[in-house]
């Protein structure tokens, strides 16, 4: 089963900008990366930038806009495809990843097709 | 440090499976480098899992789930070395409880490193696929301790009852033992003959997954899943080793067109008819830089990474008719030499005939009709049939169409073959 791992900011929620990562957060990610990979989960990765374009469909009407968007949540930071032998696999590599990168939310959703 | 969550028992159970299908390959590995014994090494992690199912609920979920596992486990060796010890105090017992005092000290669950446990975990794989074993044998505890599989999931993805599979396990735990075969990573000429096998199994898996149908168990299409993750693993283990990558690259691209190889209706779609645009790019993007990976480590190509090679000139080329078969006729030749047998040159065959015409292609598969090996094998009527089609002799085409349905134990390869034998029959309409 594939799975997309990925971090949201809540932008309708005003918030100081995040902290730059420290060094030892760094460390444990890239740790924690490596882990995905020896463990054959990995199958793709990466960071995501905060500049992002919304491409609307309005009653056929295409309007093209440049973020950020007020209104929503974003897809920000980072995400993984994982290639996990359950929901619940992907559940605990998530919560690895919570656990080293602190407050916020992080989103699992099964991929399908591909 | 215990973490506190709100959540149920169930959940937690959940996590805990979660936690053992990523940890437990590593807590056997390191085991058995303690006890020197896989089968121990695995009660000892069944013990630590037991124990988790037991606190985990009330404590939570630990910081760090595979420390705490290690820690448990090891103290049980030592309860049970003590307990031996008291039944019957054999010196050899009493040796071995020093060691592994000396080992408890040596690898703390915190300092030890990445690259112990990459080992240990390697010199299971070799263990586990050691050549002593039956190969359904070294199947079943590789999936069973490397892949973390229990017996009824390989038991359904098998098609075997569980008894049989769980008597396979005890049997293969049994015969590592009393040979006393040593947890190592073998040297020398012994590492080709011991790495050919670890790359036997994968495949083994590997193909029991990609021979099953759409209707199957899950369980069954899932172990392509777990033959790739078992190859990304080993690849990450053993890097240096070209048909390693190899297989990864096979394996990555065969099972990047098993979407398009099933039509609508379940039916078998031929590689050559695939809509390519189901091809999963990901996975044909991973074979290929595999591949590439393979091909810099240098030296000649060895059987897997040649067939990776022939899947990458299918992969990379956009519609069927830009296939590059001038390179997999010379791809074949290659393979030929390496690993000559009756079905390779059935295959070369097919090449010659889309490089340089069905006469030529059909004139080879001719030499081959009296091959003893390929009697029953249903593709060589069925790639003669093929080429006879092709030169407008439907008349000698429909009957080897027809051998060749007689021959495949495969239901929707039958119906394929038998549609194509009726486009032969005279006044059929004419076939593409």
């Amino acid at each position: 089963m594939r799975f997309l791992l990925y971090t949201t900011a809540d932008s309708t929620q005003p918030s100081a900008p995040p902290a730059p990562p420290s060094q030892l957060m760094m460390e444990e990610l890239a740790k924690l990366t490596e882990d995905t990979r020896r463990s054959g989960v990995l199958l793709a990765t990466g960071g995501l930038s905060p500049a992002s374009t919304r491409v609307r469909n309005t009653a056929g009407k295409l309007t093209v806009t440049d973020g950020p968007f007020a209104e929503t949540k974003e897809l920000t930071g980072g995400f993984a495809l994982i290639e996990a032998k359950s929901r619940d696999e992907a559940i605990e590599w998530a919560r690895r990843f919570r656990k080293i990168v602190g407050d916020g939310d992080s989103l699992i959703q099964e991929v399908f097709g591909g | 440090m215990l973490q506190s969550i709100a959540v149920t028992d169930a959940d937690t159970h959940r996590a805990i499976d979660a936690v053992w299908r990523i940890e437990s390959p590593r807590l056997i590995a390191g085991l058995t480098r303690i006890v020197r014994d896989v089968g121990l090494a695995e009660d000892l992690a069944q013990d630590a899992l037991v124990a988790a199912l037991e606190q985990w609920p009330e404590s939570g979920v630990p910081e760090n789930p595979g420390a705490w596992l290690m820690a448990t486990a090891k103290h049980r060796a030592i309860d049970r070395l003590r307990r031996n010890e008291r039944l019957d105090r054999k010196h050899e017992e009493l040796g071995r409880e020093a060691l592994v005092q000396q080992e408890m000290a040596m690898t703390d669950p915190e300092t030890f490193t990445k690259d112990d446990v990459g080992d240990d975990l390697l010199r299971l794989m070799f263990i586990s696929c050691h050549p002593i074993l039956a190969p359904e044998a070294r199947v079943a505890l590789t999936l069973r301790l490397i892949s973390s599989l229990t017996t009824e999931e390989i038991a359904r993805a098998f098609l075997v009852p569980a008894a049989t599979i769980a008597q396979r396990i005890v049997r293969a735990k049994r015969t590592l033992t009393e040979a006393r075969v040593p947890f190592e990573v073998p040297a020398g000429p012994e590492l080709d003959v011991r790495l050919a096998s670890v790359l036997q199994v994968i495949y083994l898996v590997f193909n029991e997954g990609y021979s099953a149908t759409a209707g199957d168990d899950l369980l069954r299409t899932g172990l392509c899943e777990d033959a790739l993750r078992l190859g990304r693993i080993l690849a990450g283990l053993a890097p240096q080793e070209p048909e390693v990558h190899g297989l990864v690259a096979l394996m990555e691209i065969q099972a990047s067109r098993s979407r398009a190889r099933v039509g609508p209706s379940g039916d078998i779609v031929l590689l050559l008819d695939q809509d390519r645009a189901r091809w999963d790019a990901l996975l044909i993007h991973r074979g290929l830089d595999a591949l590439e990976r393979a091909e810099r480590l240098g030296g000649a190509l060895g059987p897997y990474a040649l067939q990776a090679a022939i899947g990458a000139c299918h992969a990379r080329a956009r519609a069927a008719a830009d296939t590059d078969w001038a390179r997999i006729v010379a791809l074949y030749d290659a393979l030929a030499e390496l690993t000559p047998s009756p079905v390779v040159e059935l295959n070369r065959a097919v090449a010659v005939a889309m490089a340089f015409g069905p006469a030529a292609g059909l004139e080879l598969i001719d030499g081959l009709a009296a091959e003893p090996s390929l009697k029953g094998y249903h593709l060589l009527p069925s790639a003669r049939g093929d080429l006879l089609a092709k030169l407008g002799r439907a008349a000698e085409a429909r009957p080897e169409f027809e051998r060749a349905a007689s021959l495949t134990q495969n239901a929707r390869e039958r119906e394929l073959l038998l549609r194509r034998a009726a486009a032969c029959a005279p006044g059929a309409p004419p076939s593409s």
